[in-house]
This record gives structure tokens, C-alpha cells and sequence, in this order.
């Protein structure tokens, strides 16, 4: 057996204080930081998609961060799907007033209600969203769009890069990804093309509560312990309201639940709770055995494949 | 600061061929950790029972497109999260078969330690040499061969124990700089997690074990010397977040290498201005010192022209330009070779500069482990290139700083990356096989 490799110096080494070791949480945050500087230096118009939920909060945080003292460079879109928490908007322009950005909307409402696009017969519509995604980059001309996707969220997203080049279709090409080295990051693209860039790609779940809770950053209350009006369906809690019903045969009951996403209301379930802080969830998040998105997201149970059809589609 | 998560963090990656199993040993190290959540195992045993198997097959918990499920095989690389309570990992699992040298580069690149599979059954082939190679080329910290598949041996002790001299003299050979052999079985879980009981005469550490006591090998960047490759210049006036902030101007950027502090003395290339330290913010928050890693902003006593892709570096080591760049590229590019006069990108640090290929000095044979002399490179070669660029670079040997030594070349209609570099610096004595590929197309030179 040989003992662990101990740390030598090479020969154009000088004498130093000694060394630190970064914090998992201040690796990341570097990585997102410089991730942020690199693509929005080399992109002519960013954009960076808002929808509320923690995942893009904590990405527009370090967007902040990446510029300060500037203001962020860059506006946000959201892509509304007309079936939103109310809190959830409600939070989505305190934030951009706060931080003097632009908010761009497009929204789903108004492709369904001029015909451009069908309501599904299930009435849910975060399939809907890919659209008035494409129609608004394109229309923007935004050639670097930043996406709060982590690789530890689905088996497709785990396998795309950091910069994801998308032709003028939005598609997604599994098979045909640039390698992505050390952190040189390649933004180039033709004419028509344009790149995701997802700067959370190597945050996790946890790392996400835990940077919350570090720097106390505020999120939309349903992230919280809360009393609803709920019913059961598909073995999730949604929502009670004019996009859920009740059905015939539902039961509506009040409980105290929260969410782990925010998305489409008629599709996003709350799970009980009692959580009602930052470091609640947090604890709660380290001892829970499902997955966020197995536990509350009705779209991405339809098959095995359900994420990487959709990013083939030009899907966030 | 929470007190949870500030446990170190490691990157790995992993590399094998196909059908060593390699998918199976990355799913057993998630299984067997405990991070597997009830859900995901749940969808592995419904498809593992629709194909007619006993046990859930944890290869796959990695391949997650539709091609690879359904053929069985692993296309792309992945990326996977896993923590223990000693350390958080990051793992890039690089798929053997197809664009291999592509898939390993890209994940070695970023890795602390690499993790090559080999079947005790089939020894050392061509893609374990190549694997090693590879590690060897992009200085990879630690390299660990695992072993696999000694449940299929009868004396699994005797195997293990040649395999072991043949790839410590073959690593040996390459300059791999740290390398640790473990026999494990990736189907039992023998010697991944848990020191197993079926190799009483291996008494080495398990392979989480062994990931889990390396050292940070940040320690080692944050000893170089001070360098910090400016990403963009941030000067808001009036815009500013605070009138406070109205005079500010501050050069941002990722430290390289080294650390920094207020105070301290820097050149400036390429205007070869040296300056103070005023002020420095670490992620937009005032900082007295940052290391190597750490996104800052400087702010500096002498108004100097400054833009993106210059370079901010402590005097006694910051480089000089030059507009050759002598290198051994990975050549990643599967639409086109590179030949002698092509017309390329080259991104070094932040800086994007054009460049012409001067000459191909010679290809690296897997076999011989000599340099051969080629009219072009195609997918997955190595080679000795010479390239002249438009502007100065100010470059480092890639064996004395990857950061500075480390570059891609990209072709300038298609955006496509096409290669990995590394700066060679030929009085610099490099052992191994960066050695070996010199100028001189053809000799053996060591």
C-alpha cells in the first residue's frame, strides 16, 4: 500500500502565506462568476431567462455579483405562461425594480389567445413555453442565453455542456457537443445560431438551499410552509384554483405545504411540510429521498426521455 | 459561513473502454454512497425488469439519452454529483467508445484525479495506453487504474499483481505523476466503497477511500505565481449601484494562479506597466487577500490602458509575449484535420487571437511512444505543432501553469472547437511523453 501523494512545489514556486482551501460553495459561486464575465464579454446580447423560481434567483444573484458595482448588463425574459403563482410574479418584478433591469415577457397567454398556439388538452403548459422562448430570442437577437438548469436536476441535463450551441431552431444536438476544456469557454457561433450558457450547471440541490441560506437571499413565499387549499391528483398536491379545479371526484382539503419548484400551476405540486425557513429546507433537503423533480413535476413523468425530447426542441 | 457544506470539494473523472464495466463502477460508487434517490432507483428497476434482469443494472443511472438506453451504451459525457461526509465529488464520466481521446480530454481537463478502468480479463490495450497518455499530456493530478472484473479470475492475486508492474512501468514511461492501482469488481461492489473481504491480499484502501484522503490540489495552483487574465473592465459612472461607485474602475477576472493581496506590486501586459494594488473585491465584496480560483476586481494606482484578454501578474513571474506558440495539441475535430498552413483561433486565457499553423513536428505513435512525422492530424491525435499568432501571448509552459499554458484552437468559420493545447517550452526539461515529442520530428529523445 503506498500512502496518499503528498503536495510537492515546483520550481518557479515563491514562499506564500499559507494556502486556503476554497469552500465548496465559494468554488462554485467563482465558477458561476467567471462563467457570467466570459460569455457575457464574448456575447453581443444576453439574455437571462427569469422565472421566479430559487434556481434563477440565486443565477441572477451572482449575475449581480459577477458586475458589481455595475448594474447587470444584460435584461431578463420571462416566459409567462399565464398560469402563474400570483406571488410568484409578484416577487419577479420587486426583483428587477430592485435591481434596475430590464424584464422582458413573453408570454403563452397571448399565442393562445391570437391562435399561434393550441391550448393542450390537459390544459397545462410548460410544453407551450418553447415558442414564444424562440420567437422572443429571435425577435431580441440575443446570441447568449443564460438558463438556471443544474446538470444534477435530470439524466438528459446532465450530459450538456456548460456553453450549448442551438441552431436557429433552438435544438439541442446530444450528440454533436463541443468539448468543453478547463474553463476556456467557446461562445462562437454562425449567423442564426445562438448559445445557452447554464452557469448553475455544477450546483446541486443542496448547494443551492445551502448558498440561500449562507447570503439570505430572498425567494417567492411558497418556497415555504404555508397553509393551501390542495387536492390530490397523480399522487401530487396542486394547487386549488381555475386552472386545477377540483374534478369531479376530487376532495379538497387544507394543509401546510410548500413547493420545491415553481412553474405552470396545473402541473407543479407542493409537498408537506413544515419548513418555514431557509435553513428548515435545508435540512429537509438533506434527508429527503426523492428527487425535486420526480417528486413535483407532472411534465417530466411522461417518459424516461421526457427532458431530452424537450431540449432537442429548443426547450430551456 | 454555513457549517455543512465547507467540506473540500474533488473533481474526478473516469475513462475506460467498452464493456469494462465502467458505467457499472460509477453507478455502484452512487449506490453504494447512499446517493441514490428512492425515485431513481425505482425507474432503473422498472426498466431492468421490463429487459428480463434479476438486479437493477446501475449502468443505467448514467446513460440518460434515449440512444444509449435503448443501444445500450454510453455516448457523451456525464456529469454526477455525490458527497460523503469527508468530501463532495464532482464526476465527469467520459464514455470509451466513440470520440474517446475527446471525451477523456475534455473530462481530465478540469479533473484532480482521473479514474482509467481496466479489465483484468483483457490487461493493458490501446485505450489504456491512450487514457494514460492523456493523463500524462493534460496533467492530470492523481491517476487511479482500477482493476475490474477480478470476480472473473481464478488467480485474481497473480493478475492483479502483473497488471500492477505492467502499468506503473508503462505509466512511468508517459510522466503520469501519481498513480494507485486498486483490484476491484464493479458488478459485486468488492474494494469500491467498502476494503473487501474476497482480496485478503490486497491491502490497499478502497477507491472511495482513496478519493476521499487526496489532497486539494489547489494548494499546489494557489503556490504558482500571481496571474489574473482580465475577463472584462467594470467602470458603471452613473450607473452605478451606489453613487459610491460612480469613480469606480476595476479589472475582473478569475486569479489564475497564486494569490493577491492590497498593496501588492503587479505588471501589466501587454503594456508592461507595473502598478499597486488598491483595492481588491472578492465576488462584490471588499477583500484584503484572494487566492487562486477566487472571481475578483482590482483596482489599481496607476490609470493604465487595460482591456480584456490583458494580463495582470506578479513581476517576477509574469511571462513576456511572443507571437509563436510552440505546443502539443490534442486534435478534437472530427469534420476536418489540421494540416501546415491552416488558418485557426486561438483562445488563450480570456484572449481570442488568429493564427496560422506553422509547421506539424511530429505525431505521437500510442504503440512506440515516439514522435512519427504526418502530413496532417486527425480526430483523436497528438501532436508537436507551431503556430504563429497576430498578437503577443503571454504564455507559460503548461507543466509550470495549466492556466497559462493551456489553450484551444477553433475554426473560424464554424465556431467548432478543434483542439486542446499545451504550451511547450523546450528549456524546460519535461519527462514522459511530452518529452518525447520534440521538434525533430521522428527522434527518440529523452
Amino acid at each position: 500500500m503506498r500512502d496518499p501523494p503528498v503536495s510537492t512545489t515546483s520550481p518557479l514556486t515563491r514562499s506564500t502565506p499559507s494556502a486556503v482551501t476554497l469552500s465548496q460553495l465559494q468554488r462554485l459561486e467563482a465558477e458561476s462568476i467567471h462563467i457570467f464575465r466570459e460569455t457575457a464579454s464574448e456575447g453581443e446580447r444576453p439574455v437571462l431567462l427569469f422565472s421566479g423560481g430559487k434556481d434563477s434567483v440565486v443565477m441572477l444573484h451572482l449575475a449581480a455579483k459577477a458586475f458589481w458595482p455595475a448594474p447587470i448588463p444584460f435584461p431578463v425574459l420571462h416566459v409567462d405562461t399565464g398560469h402563474n403563482f400570483p406571488e410568484v410574479l409578484d416577487f419577479r418584478d420587486r426583483t428587477v425594480e430592485r435591481l434596475h433591469i430590464r424584464l422582458k415577457v413573453a408570454s403563452v397567454q397571448d399565442y393562445i389567445d391570437d391562435g399561434r398556439l393550441a391550448e393542450r388538452p390537459d390544459r397545462t403548459r410548460n410544453q407551450l413555453q418553447t415558442v414564444p422562448l424562440l420567437d422572443a430570442i429571435t425577435e431580441g437577437r440575443h446570441d447568449v442565453v443564460y438558463g438556471g438548469a443544474r446538470r444534477d436536476e435530470e439524466k438528459a441535463r446532465a450530459k450538456e455542456r456548460i456553453i450549448s450551441l442551438r441552431d436557429e431552431f433552438g435544438q439541442w444536438d446530444p450528440r454533436n457537443q463541443r468539448p468543453e476544456l478547463w474553463s476556456l469557454y467557446n461562445t462562437r457561433h454562425r449567423p442564426g445560431e445562438h448559445v445557452r450558457v447554464f452557469p448553475l450547471s455544477n450546483w446541486t440541490e443542496l448547494d443551492i438551499w445551502s448558498y440561500i441560506t449562507e447570503k439570505g437571499i430572498d425567494l417567492p413565499s411558497l418556497y415555504y410552509a404555508h397553509e393551501r387549499d390542495v387536492l390530490s391528483r397523480d399522487g401530487m398536491w396542486l394547487a386549488v384554483g381555475e386552472h386545477v379545479g377540483p374534478r369531479e371526484g376530487e376532495s379538497v382539503e387544507t394543509r401546510t405545504v410548500r413547493y420545491r419548484t415553481v412553474g405552470d400551476m396545473s402541473c407543479t405540486g407542493a409537498v408537506e411540510s413544515p419548513a418555514a425557513t431557509a435553513q428548515d429546507v435545508l435540512a429537509e433537503v438533506m434527508t429527503s429521498t426523492l428527487t425535486e423533480r420526480g417528486a413535483t413535476r407532472a411534465d417530466d413523468r411522461v417518459s424516461e426521455a421526457a427532458m431530452e425530447d424537450r431540449k432537442r426542441e429548443g426547450y430551456f | 459561513m454555513s457549517t455543512e457544506n465547507t467540506a473540500s470539494l474533488l473533481r474526478i473523472a473516469t475513462a475506460g473502454s467498452v464493456d469494462d464495466g465502467k458505467s457499472t463502477l460509477v453507478g455502484r460508487l452512487l449506490h453504494d454512497t447512499k446517493n441514490i434517490l428512492v425515485d431513481q432507483l425505482e425507474a432503473i428497476e422498472r426498466v431492468s425488469q421490463s429487459r428480463g434482469l434479476d438486479s437493477a443494472d446501475l449502468a443505467l443511472l448514467t446513460d440518460g439519452l434515449r440512444a444509449e438506453r435503448e443501444q445500450g451504451i454510453t455516448i457523451d459525457v456525464a456529469y454526477r454529483y455525490f458527497a460523503t461526509p469527508a468530501r463532495s465529488f464532482i464526476l465527469a464520466d467520459c464514455p470509451g467508445h466513440v470520440q474517446y481521446t475527446r471525451n477523456t480530454v475534455t473530462g481530465a481537463s478540469t479533473a484532480d484525479a482521473l479514474i482509467v478502468l481496466v479489465d483484468v480479463v483483457h490487461g493493458i490495450v490501446e485505450q489504456t495506453r491512450r487514457h494514460l497518455a492523456v493523463a500524462a499530456l493534460l496533467g492530470v493530478p492523481h491517476l487511479i487504474v482500477a482493476v475490474n472484473k477480478i470476480d472473473l479470475v481464478d488467480d485474481a492475486h497473480g493478475a492483479f499483481e502483473a497488471l500492477d508492474r505492467d502499468l506503473h512501468a508503462l505509466a512511468d514511461e508517459l510522466g503520469v505523476l501519481d498513480l494507485q492501482t486498486i483490484p476491484v469488481s464493479a458488478l459485486r461492489g468488492d474494494n469500491v466503497v467498502e476494503p473487501s473481504e474476497s482480496t485478503p491480499w490486497y491491502t490497499g484502501p478502497s477507491l472511495l477511500g482513496w478519493l476521499e484522503n487526496l489532497p486539494d490540489s489547489s494548494e499546489l495552483t494557489q503556490a504558482e505565481h500571481f496571474a489574473l487574465p482580465v475577463q472584462t473592465v467594470i467602470r458603471p459612472q452613473s450607473a452605478a449601484v451606489s453613487p459610491e461607485f460612480t469613480d469606480y474602475r476595476g479589472y475582473a477576472g478569475q486569479v489564475a494562479s497564486g494569490s493577491v493581496a492590497v498593496g501588492d506590486e503587479v505588471t501589466v501586459q501587454p503594456a508592461g506597466r507595473r502598478t499597486t494594488v488598491t483595492r481588491l473585491d472578492v465576488a462584490g465584496e471588499p477583500a484584503e487577500r484572494a487566492v487562486a480560483g477566487e472571481s475578483v476586481t482590482l483596482s489599481l494606482a496607476d490609470q493604465i490602458d487595460i482591456t480584456r484578454g490583458d494580463l495582470i501578474a506578479e513581476p517576477a513571474g509574469a511571462p513576456s509575449g511572443s507571437k509563436t506558440v510552440e505546443a502539443v495539441v490534442c486534435w478534437l475535430d472530427d469534420e476536418k484535420p489540421l494540416r501546415e498552413g491552416q488558418r485557426v483561433l486561438l483562445k488563450h486565457t480570456t484572449r481570442v487571437v488568429r493564427g496560422i499553423v506553422g509547421s506539424l513536428d511530429g505525431r505521437l505513435n500510442l504503440e512506440s511512444l515516439a514522435a512519427e512525422s504526418v502530413d496532417e492530424f486527425e480526430l483523436n491525435d497528438i501532436g508537436r505543432v507551431s503556430i504563429r499568432v497576430a498578437e503577443p501571448l503571454f504564455t507559460a509552459a503548461y507543466t509550470q501553469s495549466h492556466a497559462l499554458g493551456s489553450f484551444l484552437l477553433i475554426d473560424p468559420q464554424s465556431g467548432r472547437t478543434q483542439a486542446a493545447g499545451m504550451v511547450q517550452d523546450d528549456s524546460v526539461a519535461t519527462p514522459g511523453v511530452l518529452g518525447n515529442l520534440r521538434a525533430d520530428a521522428g527522434e527518440w529523445a529523452i
